[in-house]
């Protein structure tokens, strides 16, 4: 384990994004944009539409590969991180209709006392924590 | 490819794109397989990154919590790393009369020396923290062995170049991933001391005995005896708000027991998995011990059962794995109420005034006090 813990400082191999691989997408990139460019050409000055097209093909292939493979370097550099959910506590009167909701704090718990009411001065309490998940609706079938 | 070969003709383009073809075709006819190893021990390298992303992040947090909770007088880290390889060796079960007696008894001794490490290592903890603790720190563990299992299999897939074996661990990697994630929300909720899901039951309970009386029966458990509709009932709920399941089944028996096995019913509240589609905080009904875990526990009570032929109910309330293990969500809170009534009305309906009966919650009572 000790060992494992001092290598996380450097990142893994996956985590490692090389710089071959970013030259081999620059290169796609500038050969795809050539491409596109000799697709221009037959069209415009060789007046040759098939091969005008079958660079056309190459061209947009190859931009698109070069666009999703540094889209996806880019989201597993994203990935990379634990999402906390923002927990909620309640607090409300046992007597009267006074309720605060405030962020989680370390030691609150759910039934634990907190203090005086500031409006009838009777005990408070921690009647609620949990979470709110805001999921996108969606169109369910089933 | 004939017809292409056809259509370009001497062209030098459709000669190109015809030898790029067949080559094309050739590498796959023969490396197909490796290709597609590759792709799959790639899937496994970047899910074992994010893996050991929160393993190294669990292990952090821990250190940090026992430092900040417990000042110890050394530095911790050494002591953790060692608790992390922690193993707990199950019974032989070749001959299985008496198992379950031995695996209680394992994870007594577990329980015991899991929380004396940990009283070791945070000496100013209270309690109810060093519970936390050591329930962050068991997570921690979960999280060291889902990495370090998924790490075998990789090497073991890169070293073999097996393709089952690659298979095999790319194809439950999406499963395993979900857990990791969920045990990693848990550890966060652990260490400061949030409600988890898995409570939803114990909270059902808290609810009912709060402002009643109570007295600590069997290992982290109390049980308070109030008066729903003419029916006298022994309420028993986790001692909160320190992270703990305690021993349900050895409270239940000790109730039982206490009664002579004069019980009418026992209604058992528990959070049990949703399936895909079922929505968080549903609540249902049934027969059974809705107590999960190593099993000791529902062998317990149903050896309690059998032996005074008592009815068994089971009030569950549906959530996610995921949602169990980390801080409970608005719906399954929201659901307690509804559960609550649900209770009431199994025990107006299946027994009469002047019997006796036991709700019993069960799940992790952190977070939730009584």
């Amino acid at each position: 384990m000790s060992e494992d813990s001092e290598k996380t400082e450097t990142p893994g191999p996956a985590q490692r994004v090389s710089s071959y691989f970013f030259l081999i997408i620059f290169i796609t990139l500038i050969l795809s944009f050539a491409a596109l460019g000799f697709a221009y050409n037959s069209f415009v000055t060789e007046n040759n539409a098939f091969l005008a097209a079958i660079f056309l093909i190459i061209g947009f292939v190859g931009v698109s590969f070069s666009t999703y493979m540094l889209l996806q370097t880019r989201r597993r550099v994203m990935q990379l991180s634990l999402e906390i959910p923002p927990v909620l506590t309640t607090i409300t009167c046992q007597k009267c209709d006074f309720k605060n909701q405030r962020e989680f704090e370390r030691g609150d718990f759910i039934f634990k006392e907190a203090g005086p009411c500031p409006k009838c001065n009777n005990k408070l309490l921690i009647s609620a924590i949990y979470r709110e998940v805001k999921e996108k609706p969606k169109k369910e079938i089933f | 490819m004939i017809p292409q070969a056809a259509q370009f003709g001497t062209d030098p383009i459709g000669i190109i794109f015809q030898v790029i073809f067949t080559l094309v075709f050739v590498v796959f006819i023969f490396y197909g397989q490796r290709i597609q190893m590759y792709v799959m021990l790639r899937e496994v390298e970047t899910s074992l990154l994010r893996l050991k992303y929160i393993r190294d992040e669990g292990r952090k947090t821990a250190i940090e919590t026992i430092k900040e909770l417990g000042k110890p007088a050394a530095d911790p880290t050494q002591r953790v790393d060692q608790f992390l390889e922690y193993i707990a060796i199950p019974p032989e079960a070749m001959d299985p009369a008496g198992v379950v007696w031995k695996l209680e008894h394992i994870l007594d001794v577990q329980d015991t020396r899991l929380k004396d490490e940990v009283t070791l290592m945070a000496p100013q903890a209270t309690s109810a923290q060093i519970n936390n603790l050591e329930t962050s720190l068991e997570i921690a563990i979960g999280l060291n062995i889902i990495y370090k299992v998924i790490r075998h299999y990789y090497m073991l897939g890169k070293k073999t170049w097996s393709l089952y074996v690659i298979m095999q661990i790319q194809m439950i990697l999406p499963l395993i991933m979900r857990e990791a994630e969920a045990y990693a929300a848990a550890l966060k909720a652990a260490t400061l001391g949030q409600p988890w899901g898995d409570g939803a039951g114990q909270l059902v309970a808290g609810k009912l005995i709060y402002g009643h009386e109570q007295r600590k029966i069997e290992k982290d458990y109390l049980v308070s005896t109030i008066q729903i509709e003419g029916r006298t009932v022994h309420v028993l709920k986790g001692e909160g708000p320190g992270g703990s399941v305690g021993k349900p089944g050895e409270a239940i028996r000790q109730v039982i027991e206490e009664n002579n096995g004069k019980i009418t019913s026992i209604i058992i509240i528990d959070a049990v998995q949703k399936l895909e589609g079922e929505k968080p905080g549903e609540v249902a009904e049934g027969i059974g011990v809705a107590i999960g875990g190593p099993g000791v526990d529902q062998f317990k009570v149903e050896e309690e059962l059998v032996k005074y032929k008592i009815p068994v109910n089971a009030v569950v309330i549906k959530e996610d794995v995921g949602d169990a293990v980390s801080p409970m969500r608005k719906e399954v809170f929201d659901a307690v109420d509804t559960t609550i009534e649900r209770v009431k009305r199994v025990i107006m309906e299946r027994t009469k005034e002047g019997d006796a009966v036991i709700v019993a919650g069960i799940g992790n009572t952190i977070g939730i006090g009584q």
